[in-house]
Parts: C-alpha cells; structure tokens; sequence
C-alpha cells in the first residue's frame, strides 16, 4: 500500500466510525490482573446482553488494556461519560448496563474508590488518582481494544511514522528524539538519542533494533501493561526508530512469563503486515523493516543487553565485556539499536508533538514522565504514569491512596534488587533519575514496592540478594561468587548469629562486588543491601550481639 | 536410556516441522527448544538428542542452554501445577506464608512434585500481577489476593481432591 492509499483508507475509517450511531462505548479491562479476576467472562457476557437487549447500535463493548487501579478489578469504564466502576461481576454487570446506561442513573456505591472515599467520583479523572497523572506511554491504555489496528489508526495511530518517513530524513528524527532529552526507560537513562545518533553513524548494511521486554525486575509490569494495552504504539515506535538507525530487521524479546503480552504483540505484527505497515517499502517508501518476536526462557541477566543478544542467538544469556558496545557490534557482530518497551512507547509522541514538548515536562535532567507499577502495602495498587520528579509522597499518599490499613510508611523499594531503599525521611524526594541515585537507590524500570512497619529491612536485602545470587550467570567471579557470600552472610544475621565482623566483611565485600563485576547484574547486587544499610543500619545491629564475636574468636583462636 | 525418537510420534512431527520453519538454524535453539517443551510439557533427554542432531549442535551446547533458563524443566511436571509467585510485591504480602501452608497442608516443597504425579509446587520471579499481590497460578490460572488459609482449600477443591 503506498501513502495515497494509506490516506484514503484511514479517511474511510474515520469516516465509517462518525456514522456510527454508538452513544455508550463501555470498555473492560483485559488487562492481565483484571482477566485473572475474570473480565473476560465479564466482557462475554455484557456483549450478550447488549445483544439480547437488541442494544447493539447504542452501546459497544470493547476489550481495553490496563485501565490502572489493578486491585479495584475487574473494572468497567464508560469511555465517553469517563465513568469507572470496580469490582464488576457477570451479576452486576446487568444492572450496571440497565442502571448507568439505559436509565442513565449513576450507581454511586459501586463506582471506582466508593469503598474506600466518602466522595468517589463519577468522572474519573477528577480523582487524586488519575488527576496527578500525565499519561503519555500509556495514553491508549484502558481506551482502545489492544487487539485492532482500526482502534489504534483513529487514534493518530501511523500518523508519526508517515509523518517520519515522507517529512523527515533520518537525522532529524534523531535530532528530535535528542531533543526531547528522553532517557531509557529500562533503568540506566542512557540519553535515547544519542544511542540512535550512534547506531545511525556506524555505516553497515545490516543494522538490527532490538525491543527489551524481558521485565525481570520482581515487582514490575510496566512492559507488561504496556506490551498487553497498546501494542501498536510499541512497534510504531520501532518502526520508526528502524528508519532513524538505518535497521531493516528487529526482534521483540518479550519474557515467557507473559504470554498475553506475547500473543497480542505478535497479533500486532499480523495486522501492520497486511496494512503494509511492516515488510518491504512500507508506505510506498523504500523502507523496508520486519520485525519478529523472541521469547524469553526466564533469566533476569537477559535484561543485560549483551546477553539479551547472546538469548536471540539462540544461546546461554551471558554478557559481555563492554565496548564494544551493541551500537558498533551488537546482534550477530552488526550495529545493534537496544531500547526497552516503554522508551519506544514514548516515541511516537514525541514524533507527533515535537521534542521541544516533551523536555518541558518533568525536570531539568530527566524529561518526560515515567510509569512506575505501584505495588505493595497502598491502598491503590496499580499502574501510574507521573511526570519525571513528582516526589514519592505525592505517589504514595495521593495517587497511591495512602498506607493499607493505616499502617505507617515505612520504605519504598525502587528499581527492584538492582535498587534500594527510601527510608520515610526522604519521602519528600522527587522521582528522577539523579535525585534517586542520590539517595542510593536507582529510578530502575520502574517497580515501586511500599513498605510498612511490618517488613523487616535486613530480611527484604536478604530476600534481594538471594534473587541476584540464583540469578548470577556465573560467568564472572565477583557476582557469581560474591552474591553467595553476602547472601549467606545476611542469612546469618537474619537468624541473629551475625557479628559485628560479618557486618564489615559484608560492606568489604559488596564494595568489591559493586566494583569488579563483569556486567549490571552484579555491579548493582549489592544495592539493596547498601541501601538498606544507610537506612536502616540500627536494624542491622539491633539483630548482632557483640557476645557472637567473642564466641566467634575463641573458636577461632581455639 | 533410549535416545531415540519415533518419527512416527506426531510429536516428533510436530517438532520437526518447527526445525524446518527455524530453516534448522542454530541460533533458533531457543525457539525449538520453547515448542517442544510446549509439546511434552518438559524437556525429556531424547528429544534434546534430536534437536541437537537436527540443528548440528554439541549436545553439551543445547543441555547448556537449557540447564541455563528458568523456564526449561528436564523433569515432568505435576499434573496440576501450583506457581507461587514470589517477586517483590509477593514477598512484602506474605508469599512465604503461603508456601509454608502449602508445604504443611501438602508436604511439598518448591520445585517439588507429589509422588503420585498429581501436584507440582514451583516458584515464579514475578509474575507482573503485582497489583494483586500476593499471587498464585494454579494450572495457567493467575489467582490473586490470596488467603493462605483458604487457598490450600481452593487447591484441593480444584485438583479434585475434596
């Protein structure tokens, strides 16, 4: 299909979808979280009723991604009225549709938070929940039906790549993504345009682009949601980026874990095939650019991009030393473009609105927003997208709803057990990139675990480093090794046998870990228990007493 | 052991047409090695045998590689499987509490499967339900919020064991 055609058949689409004569599009979540909890039946049975009620021409039933609060699901959203409603059941859902949408009647205590604030809104986003967020990667998520590449085209979508393709040349693309100062959203917040700029500079024939959806950190579902809600956006993101590098060829490596995210991204591939989105001289250009999808088989070192290309090759995922980096020889020795799930998922805005729009949201270093998977002891657990440099207080207690049943903050865990901890003293911190690393933690991909009275903070980096010590690839000595050691060093203290040597032999020995090792992995290990030792040290110490060290000696020196 | 397969198996047909779509190139180990344990639901030793002729790989290369990922089992499953998930969000909500229950109600530990080859007990790195924290996927079925005491209930009572 080339752009002329393109054109008139997007023209037809949105031409077709202004004689419709739906007045309610109800949407269900079919997101992960709220299909465990049975929204597909749901959806099934709404879809029968409307039909049954002779209701097809007034009310659509569509199959959204995730729509946020996962612990208020299954929900159910009035796409026009932005109307939320929690906790749907195949009972419920009849007199939802005879009440909210033939009698027009707002059914207040079944709405979205009604169980939890004495004033829940009938308009969503009027809620502290949604009002203090800014959703740009997840714009589509939870508004159209993941599953239709008709839904995402009437909603701009393809217009950044044509735009990208016919009004700008590969530079200016990348001069615009620099532009936008986009960092990676995969954990390091390496600057994204300047990974293009120099995959684009090494000249090669064959060039790849990788997408990393191997989400290994325990705690996030940020590419899940993304790849399960709006996959289209993911791979025009590509799409695009290809073009920017000069890659003809690309790999999703998406985690085994995760077989919605998989089948609704390969479905993608499907439908852009047939528009002529994907394949050879897309759009009537001389771009050619195909795309194919890896499973992941379940190692968390994946998430390291030498040894995500070493798992595409179809062996051991073990890293390499670095340089060369991917960008010169990556994927099969060729210049290889590695960007994680929700950093292309921001790209098509980007290309849409300009960079100049982006680098003004959020702060001076990290620009544009991030999307955190809000778990843990909050009473509204789910997925949130803020602008970079909302502070973690805003998070917690306005987004988050505040502590489960009254319990105080104790921490939150950032960036999973490449992170550390935030003790409540810093609440106030903002969430980007710098102020993160300040505190010593890491922005990581995204998890955002909260932490009451109740967890035990010596027992939550024993818990991280027996993660980093069954997740070491084995290939270097100091992480292979190392985590074993502090692993069984913090178990010790754990059941109250440690000394106050195993405490300083602990330190030594993260330092050497963080310092020496070969990959990520390893060099960030130690941080969870770094962290929690700036934080929490009196837990340490209240847990070793100083009669073990006698004990210690004399068996030692006897 | 008997290291060969029977081409008449229409599992080895269904592995082998899979070899041929990969075009039996090497670096799709991975992909091959994904259907068949579709296929058998683990890995048994002959069928590695057979993917390591077809794709002219050491076995000691393809054992490495399976060996190497969580998601590669070289031992069958139980009938039914109960995955606990035990990412972050699972921990701070009491993961562990429900695998001790399991182990008490069940005698099974992690990685551990009943004798009779009815139950298999496994734990998962994350599941990405963390919103439903804590989580279970008992037989593919992702279960959340759970209540360990009533959950080993549900386990019995979808297992056929009450």
């Amino acid at each position: 299909m080339n752009r002329l055609d393109f054109h008139t058949k997007i023209a037809a689409l949105q031409q077709l979808d202004k004689t419709k004569t739906v007045q309610h599009r109800i949407g269900i979540c079919c997101g992960a979280g709220c299909i465990s909890s049975g929204s597909e039946e749901i959806l099934k049975k709404l879809e029968s009723e409307v039909q049954q009620r002779g209701l097809s021409e007034k009310v659509e039933v569509i199959p959204t991604g995730c729509m946020g609060p996962c612990n208020h699901g299954p929900l159910l959203k009035h796409l026009d009225q932005h109307t939320i409603y929690q906790k749907v059941n195949c009972t419920n859902i009849t007199s939802i549709l005879q009440q909210h949408v033939i009698e027009q009647t707002l059914i207040e205590d079944q709405l979205l938070f009604s169980d939890s604030r004495t004033n829940a809104h009938a308009d969503y986003r009027a809620d502290p929940f949604f009002k203090k967020q800014c959703k740009i990667a997840l714009r589509n998520c939870g508004k159209i039906n993941p599953e239709s590449i008709e839904a995402y085209l009437l909603q701009d979508g393809y217009k950044a790549l044509d735009k990208a393709l016919f009004e700008y040349t590969p530079e200016e693309i990348i001069g615009e993504i620099k532009h936008s100062r986009l960092r990676g959203r995969g954990g390091a917040g390496y600057p994204t345009g300047i990974k293009w700029e120099t995959v684009y500079k090494y000249v090669n024939n064959e060039k790849y682009v990788i997408c990393n959806g191997d989400e290994g950190d325990p705690g996030a579902f940020m590419d899940r949601s993304i790849l399960e809600g709006d996959p289209f956006s993911v791979l025009e993101g590509i799409t695009i980026a290809a073009y920017a590098v000069g890659a003809s060829k690309g790999y999703a490596y998406i985690r085994g874990e995760y077989p919605l995210a998989i089948k609704r991204f390969e479905s993608a591939l499907k439908q852009a095939r047939k528009w002529g989105l994907l394949g050879n001289q897309i759009l009537g250009s001389s771009f050619h650019f195909d795309l194919e999808v890896r499973i992941g088989a379940g190692a968390f070192v994946c998430g390291e991009e030498t040894a995500l290309i070493a798992s595409i090759e179809g062996k051991r995922g073990t890293p390499k030393p670095r340089p060369p980096f991917p960008a010169q020889s990556g994927l099969w020795g060729k210049p290889t473009l590695i960007n994680n799930v929700e950093t292309f998922a921001a790209i098509v805005p980007i290309v849409l609105k300009g960079g100049e729009w982006y680098s003004e949201i959020g702060t001076a270093k990290s620009a544009g927003t991030k999307v955190f998977a809000l778990a843990g002891k909050v009473n509204y657990a789910g997925l949130i997208e803020v602008p970079m440099g909302t502070s973690l207080r805003e998070i917690v207690f306005e987004i988050g709803g505040g502590m489960q049943n009254q319990a105080s903050f104790k921490a939150a865990q950032t960036g999973g057990p490449s992170g550390g901890c935030i003790p409540i003293e810093f609440l106030d911190v903002k969430m980007d990139y710098e102020s993160l690393l300040s505190l010593g933690s890491i922005m990581g991909s995204g998890g955002l675990i909260i932490m009451d009275e109740h967890s035990d903070m010596v027992d939550v980096a024993r818990f991280f480093m027996e993660f980093c010590m069954d997740e070491s690839c084995g290939k270097c000595v100091p992480c292979r090794v190392g985590t074993k050691m502090m692993h069984d060093l913090l178990q010790k203290i754990c059941i109250n046998k440690g000394t106050n040597k195993d405490l300083e032999r602990l330190e030594e020995l993260a330092l050497y870990v963080k310092e020496t090792s070969l990959c990520g992995l390893g060099a960030s290990a130690p941080n969870p228990l770094l962290s929690t030792l700036r934080h929490f040290r009196s837990e340490y110490e209240t847990r070793i007493h100083p009669s073990q060290d006698t004990v210690q000696d004399k068996n030692q020196s006897g | 052991m008997n290291n060969t397969l029977s081409t008449t198996d229409p599992r080895t047909k269904l592995i082998s047409s899979k070899l041929k779509k990969e075009a039996y190139k090497a670096d799709a180990l991975i992909e091959v090695l994904h259907t068949a344990q579709n296929i058998y639901g683990y890995l048994p030793i002959p069928v590695l045998a057979y993917i390591s002729k077809s794709l002219h790989l050491p076995p000691s290369r393809v054992y490495a590689t399976v060996s190497f990922y969580h998601f590669f089992s070289l031992k069958p499953k139980g009938e039914h499987t109960c995955l606990v998930c035990t990412g972050t969000a699972c921990y701070v909500k009491g993961a562990q509490q429900i695998l001790e229950k399991i182990e008490q109600v069940f005698h099974l530990k992690p990685g551990e499967t009943s004798k009779d080859n009815k139950l298999g007990i496994q734990v998962a790195r994350c599941v990405g339900a963390c919103g439903l924290a804590p989580v279970v996927v008992l037989d593919d079925e992702v279960q959340g919020n759970i209540v360990s005491e009533e959950f080993t209930q549900t386990m019995k009572e979808k297992m056929g064991l009450l």
